[in-house]
């Protein structure tokens, strides 16, 4: 696209932009209120960071969709600097910390200098979790005690989980109006957080969850106030308190302590977690990306570092690329980075107008949304997830856990890499193998000219201390060719490599290209398997359903007998033919399952587990579709139920087609296409006579093929019959135009 | 022109369970290139050595022409190179084994100094066998450098006298030549789009090269070339690897006796500290 056409789409596309940023404020401003005060600074210094950083990022940084502000990760961190460095004077501490993330800053802007944007890909994967987890935990075991309304308690993680009890103990044995008021806050708050995502109602999904928190927060307060005369219904230490003055005062950072051990470890912490959190952040929000671009991940550092040093200057945090509100901006249809400016300025908007309401947010509200967060890093899911790749793997993540909560997090991801070596030695029973090899290039690329594949091969071993080598090649291999990864010539391959490979796999899947593993059956141990890859997609191991199916699938064997289809009921990760459906967009496939395949394989219909969004922005979602083959070309073109919000949401890359003719047909139904013109030919009177008489189906086509969803869960086997029954006649209509 | 320009050919041999084999390649080997053939012994001359020595010649199934044989005392490395200068050799042979620390268990670093300071070309036999195992594939630097046409010469012409059908060029590319980082969209196609043009530009030098050799040494080859870009030296073995080449060319290394050349590892130590294949080093000849 050319520098001018590019603009003048981004101008088109700025109302969409605003529209998602907007969205995304409302998750930014109860997180950035609660980040900052888990980490014991004034709560103004997450929005500080927002702020900041979505200014900053918008125009210097590498990536479109992301979302910059104050991140989960760097809580900890920041909370033990504010703590330690300050010897328990909490202000002095922010302030020391505040010189601890200038320099992070900068020290950000030089990874990007010299494109150490490959930084985060040394830490092996179970270690990288293990920290994320142990993070998760950290969160969780503080602002437990915080959303049951009690906020005067410290320690370390350990012994804040351990103290849990206590704290539900005190709420039972004294119970003051105002505690059980807080608690109850932080409850219900807890309860809308984890029910959100089953209501599936577009009216309530418009605001995001975070939000609904602080809504519910900031009514309890006015109803409390209005209608029950209460003065000050919670207690001042479990409100949310802004300067008097936002214009003046900004705290001066404090640089006397800079030569001391503590406030370079607190630097250097810092910067770690915050690199690695923004690389994970941007990396996944790639693969959310409509327009499938490639972020510029050295450019983004730094635009952080530059964004967090000047946050540090003016009293903020570190600014970091956040998954969760980044995934909220693709949901709600933001396209460029123009969204991220705008959640900055509404934010900043909300701070100037509703001062008043944000004080009188309730800190058990933001401590549940912080549970929820904690909650999701360190859900037991992911330690069973983790122990389904190998048991060494747990052994890792373990090792990493624990040392991580007893020792800080750079003690815990150094035990954690060096626990991953050690393991991999005695794995090989060899140690030769990695410090012989280990400074060697080992990988060679090269377009092979016979056939235009990407050959890649790989000699000795692939493992976490040197897939950055191959990483460097892979990324030279435009997603839309051919691909060949040989491992034959290598002794060990990691579970690192193949989960970094795996998102490879699905990157050229999403851009029309082919991710081929060769190689790997000769492999030992670890990897002895035929489908190594399947070590990579934990998924798979996980449900085992072959064994005992359900009632639903035993209906739906029954079925397939009575139509004389085939059934398979097991898990596939073959998904590429999806993957060219507008509806995939923005969602990662994960597998499909229960297949029903029509005699002559032009109809298969299945269950299809993908996800939304990502982190606690994360849904994991289960649908049935039906797909179908056709044998002739016909227009491309999405069918939907018109709703009112099918205008701002993904749908908006297409325009409504209506039709004069046919009013009726015009009002119920979203019809949108590249090619309106031949879209209109094909909808005569009978078509669309046809989609009248019959229920609400999506129906979406790709020229050869036909995607047709009923509704956006899984179906009963009852609406399966008359899901065929309606693509049966839709073909028959079809055929009788095209064969 | 002349008959061939491996003329005289040396093997350096000595009394390990490969004797025979060595024997035996250099032996088919000297045959096929029509040379005369020098055997050297560093060590003491004693009886025993000498019987052994030449029951394995009369067992060898092609009787051997012009043959000398040679006895000297000293270091190793040094006495082989006054040899090769003395007798004008044009190919010295070396056996090795695959792995570096195989090779150095019987020869010490002994083959490698000889390889890094030898006067004529060298080849680096890693499986040498007693029974004739016939070559197919040969693979051929062809990387710019002034040396690169010499050794591609030199290499059709030993394609020919041993009969190998497929031979592949290999141009490597430093990575650095592209200039550009694929760190987002526009950075990839600028990559690609630079590394096909390099890969013309390339192409078509090669072409012109394999175009001024005598048509009778391209009388029923199979050429192909490859780009490759990567770590020079590095890349090509892992590529004659891969295709199992049962030969590779190089040029012998410009010598550069500077520091840095010490510290990092140039092209041809990535080929000896791990020998893909047999190895054949060309020394540029008005030398």
């Amino acid at each position: 696209m050319s520098g001018f056409s590019s603009f003048k789409s981004s101008i088109n596309e700025i109302p969409n932009n605003l529209f998602s940023g907007f969205v995304v404020s409302l998750v930014a401003l109860p997180l950035a209120l609660g980040l900052a005060i888990a980490s014991e600074a004034p709560p103004i210094s997450g929005l500080i960071a927002a702020i900041v950083g979505g200014v900053v990022c918008s125009f210097l940084g590498g990536s479109q969709l992301t979302i910059t502000g104050p991140g989960n990760g760097l809580v900890i961190v920041l909370l033990a600097s504010i703590t330690s460095l300050g010897d328990g004077d909490l202000y002095q501490g922010y302030l020391y910390t505040l010189a601890a993330i200038i320099l992070s800053g900068i020290l950000l802007f030089l990874f990007g200098v010299f494109r150490l944007g490959a930084l985060s890909e040394f830490f092996p994967s179970s270690a990288l979790q293990g920290m994320l987890a142990a993070i998760g935990i950290g969160i969780l075991a503080k602002q437990l005690h915080v959303m049951l309304g009690v906020s005067s308690i410290n320690g370390s993680p350990l012994e804040l989980l351990a103290k849990v009890p206590w704290s539900i103990k005190l709420l039972f044995s004294s119970p003051s109006f105002s505690v059980v008021l807080s608690a109850g806050l932080g409850v219900v708050s807890l309860f809308i957080l984890i029910f959100y995502s089953r209501l599936r109602s577009p009216f309530f999904q418009f605001i995001p969850a975070p939000m609904w928190v602080v809504i519910v927060a900031i009514g309890l307060s006015y109803y409390f106030e209005l209608f029950l005369g209460f003065t000050a219904p919670f207690e001042k230490s479990l409100l949310i308190s802004f300067p008097e003055n936002l214009w003046s005062n900004f705290p001066s950072p404090d640089f006397s302590i800079a030569y001391s051990m503590p406030f370079i470890a607190s630097v250097l912490s810092i910067t770690l977690i915050a690199s690695i959190e923004s690389l994970l952040s941007i990396k996944a929000v790639d693969k959310l990306d409509p327009k499938k671009r490639r972020s510029n991940v050295n450019k983004d550092l730094r635009a952080l570092g530059l964004a967090t040093a000047l946050s540090g200057m003016i009293g903020g945090l570190n600014v970091v690329t956040v998954i969760a509100r980044s995934s909220v901006n693709v949901n709600n249809g933001g396209t460029n980075r123009s969204s991220n400016i705008a959640h900055a300025l509404f934010l900043l908007a909300f701070l100037l107008l509703f001062q008043d309401q944000i004080q009188r947010i309730a800190l058990p509200a933001l401590a549940a949304i912080l549970v929820y967060t904690g909650y999701k890093l360190a859900a037991p899911a992911n330690f069973l997830r983790i122990l389904k790749i190998g048991k060494e793997q747990l052994v890792i993540f373990g090792i990493t856990v624990l040392i991580t909560l007893t020792n800080g997090l750079i003690m815990g991801i150094s035990c954690g890499v060096l626990a991953t070596f050690l393991i991999h030695a005695i794995i090989n029973k060899n140690l030769f193998l990695f410090t012989r090899n280990f400074l060697k290039p080992n990988v060679l690329m090269y377009l092979e000219e016979e056939s235009g594949n990407y050959y890649v091969s790989v000699k000795n071993f692939c493992s976490f201390l040197n897939f950055y080598k191959l990483k460097k090649k892979l990324d030279e291999i435009p997603e839309s060719e051919h691909a060949i990864i040989d491992f034959s010539m290598c002794e060990f391959v990691d579970h690192t490599v193949m989960e970094g490979l795996n998102e490879y796999r699905r990157s050229f899947a999403r851009k029309g290209g082919v991710f081929e593993l060769i190689g790997l059956d000769s492999h030992s141990a670890e990897t002895q398997h035929p489908f190594a890859i399947r070590k990579s997609m934990p998924d798979l191991d996980f449900f085992n359903l072959t064994n005992n199916l359900t009632k639903r699938q035993l209906s739906l064997q029954k079925l397939a007998k009575i139509l004389n289809w085939n059934y398979a009921s097991d898990l596939s990760t073959d998904i590429k033919d999806l993957e060219r459906f507008d509806y995939f967009k923005t969602k990662i496939i994960n597998y499909r399952y229960n297949e029903l395949i029509s005699k002559e394989e032009n109809f298969r219909f299945f269950d299809l587990s993908y996800s939304e969004g990502a982190f606690i922005a994360k849904d994991d979602v289960f649908v049935s579709f039906l797909l179908i083959d056709l044998s002739y070309s016909i227009p491309q073109f999405i069918l939907d139920r018109e709703t009112f919000l099918s205008n701002i949401n993904a749908k908006s890359t297409y325009k409504d087609i209506n039709f004069s003719k046919f009013p009726d047909f015009s009002r119920r139904f979203f019809l949108g296409g590249k090619d309106s013109g031949s879209i209109r030919s094909l909808f005569d009177s009978e078509l669309i006579f046809f989609f009248e008489s019959h229920a609400y189906f999506r129906v979406e086509s790709i020229g050869k093929g036909l995607l047709i969803k009923n509704k956006s869960r899984l179906s009963s086997v009852q609406e399966i019959k008359s899901l065929f029954a309606f693509a049966t006649e839709l073909m028959s209509l079809l055929n009788k135009k095209y064969l | 022109m002349k008959k061939s320009r491996f003329k005289n050919i040396l093997i350096g041999f000595a009394f390990s369970p490969n004797l025979k084999a060595n024997v035996f390649e250099a032996i088919r080997l000297a045959a096929s290139l029509e040379g005369s053939l020098y055997f050297l012994h560093v060590g003491d001359r004693t009886s025993f050595k000498e019987k052994t020595f030449n029951e394995i010649l009369n067992e060898s199934p092609i009787s051997p022409k012009k043959i000398h044989t040679l006895w000297e005392l000293g270091n190793p490395v040094e006495v082989i190179i006054k040899q090769c200068v003395k007798n004008n050799i044009n190919l010295l042979l070396l056996g090795a084994l695959q792995r570096e620390n195989m090779v150095k268990f019987y020869l010490g670093s002994i083959a490698r100094k000889i390889t890094r300071n030898s006067p004529c070309s060298v080849l680096l036999l890693i499986k040498p066998s007693i029974d004739y195992i016939a070559a197919q594939h040969m693979v051929v630097n062809a990387f710019k450098s002034p040396y690169t046409e010499n050794t591609i010469t030199a290499a059709f012409e030993f394609a020919k006298a041993l009969e190998i059908l497929k031979i592949t060029l290999v141009e490597e590319i430093s990575r650095s030549k592209v200039a550009e980082t694929a760190e987002d969209d526009k950075g990839l196609r600028l990559v690609t789009q630079r590394k096909k043009e390099i890969q013309q530009e390339e192409h078509s030098r090669v072409k012109e090269i394999i175009g001024r050799i005598p048509d009778n040494f391209k009388i029923n080859k199979t050429i192909t070339s490859q780009s490759i870009f990567g770590a020079r030296g590095y890349s090509i073995g892992h590529y004659a690897k891969i295709v199992r080449a049962d030969l590779l060319v190089i040029n012998a290394e410009n010598k550069r006796s500077s520091f840095w050349a010490r510290v990092f590892p140039k092209d041809l130590e990535h080929i000896l500290s791990e020998l893909p294949t047999n190895v054949l080093i060309i020394q540029p000849e008005n030398k």
